[in-house]
């Protein structure tokens, strides 16, 4: 990259940055046994179901070209749709707030809501919101959230954060459900079974007492059109709709990235979320709304906070496509065994792995971009085509040279990987090379694997064995021949 | 037509007999093969961890290595991917134009084994006997990079006395990924139990693939638990008669 980058998502705000490397957290996560059987079951559902729903499209590559087209051509003149987006929702009533970073996003909505006189805000889930930690800043200034998603409830009652862009409760069971109901919700029957019928009746009970006396209603949005200045909520429960329409001041924060050109691109995007994300033709609510409604005050806050350097980046800006379907997550096998609190980041899995290190620079989150095997299942399943595994590879690229910026001498890994690529292109030190290999051999007992290898290579040999090296390479084989 | 072998440094270094055994099939089926010596390595280790730069000296040796071959025999999806899909790319970022021509050209006449056996050479049915119980795994790369399909699938099924069994869960991945197998150890451990959990459950004594560095790894897998279960590259399979 060249020239001034825009600001990074600044430290000290937001969930972005986890506590531990990802190696570290993920081994951790491994040990869980419970965690790993429930992110099993799920993620296998899931992706069965995706991959019927989206079986039963034949112009699903046209869908997916048309969805990833139509990002670019928003990512490509941003500004322009910004800037529409902001006419219409004011001509339509609505306030819009340009919010830099999670800091200045959190002391406007925080203001928004000491304004309107609440000391609770009702919340539909929302991305955003997780991402600058509005429920920690809203607090600190007195004022409480509820979370209505049912799922975010359940990681709310239960003092926790989501794991899944989609299901934030995944790594929960229905027992472990009814057990923080019981623990954490006022008035609950003691008598809660596991059934999902009776778990789901009793959020509802708690969450209708909340839609009815909030004064203030936080919101994200899935897409918001510049043309004619909508709002977009795609939802599954009813409860987002509640919030939506029921407390008489809304504010909706959202990613500049949200927003689309035209109101006919919905046509190709509500083919393609509902279907990548919950394996559905139609998700069962679509919120939309323009500017303010019905005597409902609107305000939308615009949030950069690492985006615009994300842009700036050509190798690294398609991740920005993202429309936060969470099919990735659900097909990659590193997600599958560790869960989303591993990746450290509102943002978890493949997309996680690319986004999260741009929001926050390569510096902050050097090990995610090698949180993967590039096997490739996640671009495969993108709505929007972002090439993960290439973008993983590109990022990869910026952490070394990044290491390589602010060190003195390479890292042993740096120095080996140009020890090793200067062997290899001297055809004769590469053939003497290959026949040093066998010096391998003195590792292992006669006749036996390779069972412990020294320094950094211990790591392979902690799980797998290693067969001898051969007694000949292959060209000195071929040239005996 | 010359055919130049591109054995990749895995195979050159630790499984020798992988290449022998392309040699000897290609031998059988009537292609004389030559093997360039100053070939050594596609580069992808260095580029998928992180270190572009280093790669690029190996582009240009891959180049100038085959430039006299019709067509370059790769025994490994992992590699045929990486000269097809990042070669070009390099020698783009590091604003060589020629080197991006020569790469790309090079890149159109590479194939993967079982491409060039079935795609070039037109033939499925390669004469081979293998008289045991085979599993066969596909390698992520040759999967989901190359879109081999069921081209190796259709070589196996031709092969007299093979009893061929389906692996569980066959698209996962093995877990190795490189260095990740090194960095994130755990977790490539993890996905390695279950792949030979799945190798397991087959019955089979022979696992198969298309690539060498899968086959290390779920070979290293299976031997630390003591499973008799023969990891063997598609190639050796296919050189085997009776």
């Amino acid at each position: 990259m060249t020239g001034s980058v825009p600001p990074y998502a600044p430290r000290g705000a937001g969930y972005l940055r986890g506590e531990a490397p990802f190696p570290a957290a993920a081994q951790r996560a491994l040990t869980d046994g419970q965690l790993r059987r429930n992110l099993r079951y799920a993620t296998r559902t899931i992706r069965e179901k995706r991959e019927h729903a989206v079986a039963e499209l034949p112009d699903w590559p046209q869908l997916r070209a048309a969805g990833a087209a139509i990002k670019d051509e928003v990512l490509a003149h941003l500004d322009d749709y910004l800037l529409e987006l902001e006419r219409q929702v004011t001509a339509h009533g609505g306030v819009v707030h340009w919010a830099r970073d999670a800091h200045e996003a959190n002391q406007i909505v925080t203001r928004l809501a000491a304004e309107a006189g609440a000391t609770e805000v009702v919340k539909v889930k929302s991305m955003a919101t997780q991402e600058i930690r509005l429920n920690e800043a809203l607090a600190a200034a007195g004022i409480s959230a509820v979370e209505t998603d049912l799922a975010e409830l359940i990681v709310q009652l239960d003092h926790d954060s989501p794991s899944h862009i989609l299901v934030p409760a995944i790594h929960r069971n229905r027992t472990e459900i009814r057990d923080i109901f019981l623990r954490e919700m006022p008035d609950v029957d003691p008598a809660l079974t596991d059934d999902p019928v009776a778990l789901a009746e009793a959020a509802r009970s708690h969450l209708r007492r909340k839609f009815l006396t909030a004064r203030v209603a936080v919101s994200g949005a899935n897409f918001a059109v510049a043309e004619t200045g909508t709002l977009v909520v795609v939802e599954s429960e009813g409860n987002g709709r509640m919030c939506l329409t029921m407390p008489p001041v809304l504010i909706t924060v959202m990613g500049i990235e949200k927003v689309v050109p035209t109101w006919r691109d919905m046509e190709v995007f509500l083919q393609l979320l509902p279907r990548s994300s919950t394996a559905e033709r139609m998700n069962p609510y679509t919120s939309t709304w323009a500017g303010s409604v019905d005597g409902q005050a609107f305000h939308l806050v615009l949030l950069d906070n690492g985006r615009s350097a994300t842009l700036a980046d050509p190798h690294g800006r398609a991740a920005l496509r993202c429309i936060r379907c969470s099919a990735c997550l659900n097909v990659c096998p590193v997600y599958e065994r560790t869960g989303g609190h591993a990746y450290g980041s509102v943002y978890p899995g493949p997309i996680g792995a690319v986004l999260t290190p741009q929001l926050t620079g390569v510096a902050d989150q050097p090990t995610l971009p090698f949180a993967s095997t590039l096997c490739g299942a996640c671009y495969d399943v993108c709505p929007v085509a972002i090439d993960i595994p290439a973008m993983l590879v590109y990022l990869r690229s910026r952490v070394t040279a990044d290491e390589a910026d602010r060190r003195w001498l390479p890292t042993a890994e740096a120095a080996a990987m140009s020890g090793l690529a200067w062997t290899m292109r001297g055809r004769r030190r590469w053939t003497w090379a290959l026949r040093a290999a066998r010096l391998g051999g003195l590792l292992a007992r006669p006749g036996k694997p390779i069972t412990r290898l020294p320094g950094p290579l211990s790591a392979w040999t902690a799980f797998r064995d290693l067969p001898r090296p051969p007694r000949r390479s292959f060209r000195d084989w071929w040239g005996r021949r | 037509m010359r055919v130049g072998l591109f054995v990749t440094c895995l195979i050159d270094a630790w499984r020798p007999q992988v290449g022998r055994a392309v040699v000897d099939l290609l031998d059988r089926l009537g292609v004389l093969v030559t093997m360039p010596a100053g070939q050594s390595c596609c580069g992808q280790m260095h580029v998928n961890s992180g270190y572009p730069g280093p790669a690029l000296p190996l582009v240009r040796r891959y180049v100038r290595a085959f430039a006299a071959c019709d067509a370059i025999v790769v025994p490994s999806g992992s590699c045929a991917a990486a000269v097809r899909h990042q070669h070009a790319g390099l020698a783009a970022a590091a604003g060589d134009e020629a080197l991006r021509r020569a790469a790309e050209e090079a890149a159109s006449r590479t194939y993967e084994l079982s491409e060039f056996l079935v795609d070039v050479l037109g033939v499925t049915d390669v004469g081979a006997y293998f008289p045991y119980r085979v599993t066969y795994h596909p390698a992520c790369h040759s999967l989901r990079v190359l879109r081999v399909g069921d081209r190796p699938a259709r070589l196996l099924r031709a092969v007299a006395g093979i009893d061929l069994a389906e692996l569980p869960d066959a698209t996962q991945c093995c877990g190795f990924g490189g260095t990740f197998a090194i960095k994130n150890a755990a977790v490539s451990a993890a996905m390695l139990a279950d792949k030979t959990a799945a190798v397991k459950a087959t019955g089979a004594s022979v696992c198969t693939t298309l690539d060498a560095s899968c086959l290390l790894h779920i070979g290293g897998g299976l031997s630390r638990c003591g499973l008799d279960v023969q990891p063997r590259h598609l190639a050796e399979i296919l050189a085997s008669t009776r």
